[in-house]
């Protein structure tokens, strides 16, 4: 029971945590990017690579999937959306699709279509080895992803409110024409804003990855999505809700898997994004001028 | 004005290719390319039915291979287990996806468009969920087999060519209403909604109203699609109907360019016979679809024949367009003569624009 709420915030920390790199995107540029599991499986991958090949260090795996896929995701915002700033959002919605597309298929060609994992010997003492707590079981593992998602979570609250480049991307986010008027570089800022995303979402792919150590092509595709319905129940541009719901839908998933079969497990998140499209399409804790807001 | 022969011959380009077509099946003896014809034909269907909303209406739908996905299993349940002739079950299946595109549209059309594309998206992938682990009802993974070769009126559709004369019938049908809908009242409510939405509804249009005929016909449609498949495959499952089923359909739209009827077919047809073409090339296919949406949208965002109407028909043979008087801008010739528009503007006949 306390094990069961134990993996769902696992498994919630990591929704959250990629839900939050979505949410700030769209906060910013108002564009989704529909390569985010993508970069998520870019994340996992590298990080299956360096334990394999390198050297089994959690941390240095950590550092290289941030930058690796903080630059990912600067480039993906330059060709996806600098480039073709003045077309509709259509046109950019369709490249970030046609840029998952590829990422999926070049990682296919690079590390193989079937599934791959890091070999045990290697991992053993990261993922097996348990600390008690009264009674309770934790994994080194699991307490990392908590630790790691939290801390990414809290630098992030941290770099949003006190620092100045936080304060220049939520002036982007609030009103862009008057950052700019401002003085802010509103280009960098959105550029440095999907990067930074694409971060979280690279590290939630390294989480996981070791976390399962299931690795295979279309690995983010789900979660991807699944992480779309958590920024969309938790308001689409509020960070809080985009946490909060990833949490919830962690928790709830691991509950339905005990009262039902494996197979609802997936559809929950989608569920509740629907029934939240219908009841309240602001989300738990979006504002609601964003509804009608053209988004096309 | 114009007699049906006149008319005829103006269309003659079309009645041409349509002959081609029909001698077509007795001219290639190589069975793979009519297979290859006949996915050809299924993917137009879908493009065509995607265009609907993408094109005309500017809507982002993400999920479309959901209704082709609903329109084969449903065929498939109405063949195997009600027994339905085919026809019947083609219909049917039809409709299924147009109640599943009217319970999908009508809560998700008032958002704005970034909502629409995740929720249909979403969409596309709890259905596959469903088709995954409903057991009892769509086999999981395995998917239904052994469904029943079409059946039309005592005659069954058995060799590649009849199957090509099938979906051969249906793309025209499809061609041809979808030509008689964008050129109606309703094909132009749907451009002014793509247009303007604000101001459409300004001037009486009910944009949710229309936005949700949209969605629901191009449901049927790809429903349509869904069954021709079920019943030419004989076999579905579930990873036929991935959201990645959708994105090969956008890629379609993306190259040959939406808006109009001639960019989907042309998108469709090119992206279905070059990876079959070059073999070598089948391994990379979804490569070749990805760099697709990226170059086109990069390069030429309107896609190969977008922007604009094409038509193969001889225009020289019609009569000249009508023109108007400059008071009267919005009513064809034949509506000028009442007397007030007249006294408003008393060059009006002179003036001709």
């Amino acid at each position: 029971m306390f094990e069961q709420l134990i993996n769902g915030l696992t498994q919630g920390s990591v929704y959250a945590l990629l839900a939050l790199g979505f949410t700030v995107i769209f906060g910013t540029l108002r564009m989704v990017t529909f390569a985010h599991g993508e970069v998520f499986m870019v994340g996992a991958y590298i990080g299956l690579s360096l334990f394999t090949y390198f050297s089994p260090n959690f941390f240095f795996a950590l550092v290289i999937v941030l930058l690796a896929t903080f630059i990912l995701g600067a480039v993906m915002e330059i060709v996806a959306f600098r480039f073709l700033r003045d077309a509709p959002h259509f046109s950019s919605l369709l490249v970030t699709i046609g840029i998952s597309i590829l990422l999926i298929n070049v990682a296919q060609l690079i590390w193989g279509p079937g599934t791959r994992a890091v070999p045990p010997a290697i991992i053993e003492d990261l993922a097996y080895s348990e600390i008690e707590f009264n009674g309770i079981y934790v994994t080194y593992l699991q307490l990392a992803v908590l630790g790691v998602a939290i801390a990414l979570m809290v630098a992030m609250y941290l770099f949003m409110e006190r620092t100045k480049i936080g304060m220049a991307i939520r002036a982007t986010a609030q009103d862009h024409e008057a950052a700019f008027a401002m003085g802010v570089n509103v280009n960098r800022v959105f550029t440095f804003t999907f990067a930074i995303g694409s971060m979280m979402g690279g590290v939630a792919g390294l989480l996981v990855g070791l976390y399962y150590n299931v690795f295979f092509p279309t690995m983010g595709t789900l979660l991807g999505l699944k992480a779309f319905s958590a920024s969309v129940v938790g308001g689409l541009s509020s960070l809080p809700g985009a946490v909060v719901a990833g949490l919830i839908i962690g928790v709830v998933e691991s509950f339905a898997v005990e009262v039902w079969d494996a197979g609802v497990r997936h559809m929950v998140s989608f569920l509740f994004m629907i029934v939240v499209l219908i009841a309240r399409p602001a989300g738990l804790f979006g504002k609601k001028e964003l509804i009608k807001a053209r988004g096309d | 004005m114009t007699g049906p022969l006149r008319e005829a011959i103006a269309n003659s380009p079309y009645w041409a290719l349509l002959a081609v077509l029909v001698i077509a099946p007795a001219l290639i003896e190589n069975q793979y390319i009519l297979q290859v014809m006949i996915f050809v034909g299924i993917y137009i269907m879908l493009t065509l039915s995607l265009n609907l909303l993408n094109g005309y209406v500017g809507l982002i739908a993400l999920g479309h291979a959901g209704f082709y996905g609903i329109g084969a299993y449903a065929s498939a349940k109405f063949s195997l287990e009600l027994g339905f002739p085919f026809l019947l079950s083609l219909l049917g299946s039809g409709v299924v996806a147009g109640v599943f595109g009217y319970l999908l549209g009508r809560p998700t059309l008032r958002l704005s468009g970034i909502y629409l594309a995740l929720a249909t998206l979403g969409f596309n992938v709890v259905l596959w969920l469903l088709l995954l682990n409903w057991m009892s009802f769509t086999n999981g993974p395995l998917g239904i087999m052994s469904i029943p070769p079409p059946n039309i009126f005592g005659y069954e559709i058995e060799t590649r060519s009849d199957y090509f004369y099938l979906i051969l019938t249906l793309v025209v049908l499809t061609l041809f209403s979808m030509n008689r809908l964008v050129n109606s009242r309703f094909g132009r409510a749907l451009v002014a909604i793509r247009e303007d939405e604000l101001a459409a509804e300004a001037i009486g249009v009910d944009t949710t109203r229309y936005k949700v005929q949209a969605f629901v016909l191009s449901a049927f449609y790809a429903g349509l699609a869904g069954s021709f498949y079920a019943h030419f495959v004989k076999y579905v499952s579930p990873d036929s109907f991935t959201h990645m089923e959708s994105f090969i359909m956008l890629a379609m739209l993306a190259l040959g360019g939406s808006g109009n009827l001639f960019g989907p077919v042309v998108g469709a047809t090119i992206l279905i016979v070059i990876p079959e073409v070059f073999r070598g090339l089948l391994e990379y296919r979804m490569i070749i679809y990805g760099s697709v949406l990226v170059v086109m949208m990069l390069v030429r965002r309107e896609g190969l024949l977008g922007g604009r109407d094409y038509s193969l028909r001889l225009r020289f043979l019609d009569d000249p367009e009508p023109e108007y008087t400059v008071g009267d801008k919005f009513l064809p010739d034949g509506d000028v003569g009442d007397g007030a528009e007249a006294s408003s503007n008393p060059q009006g006949v002179e003036g001709r624009s």
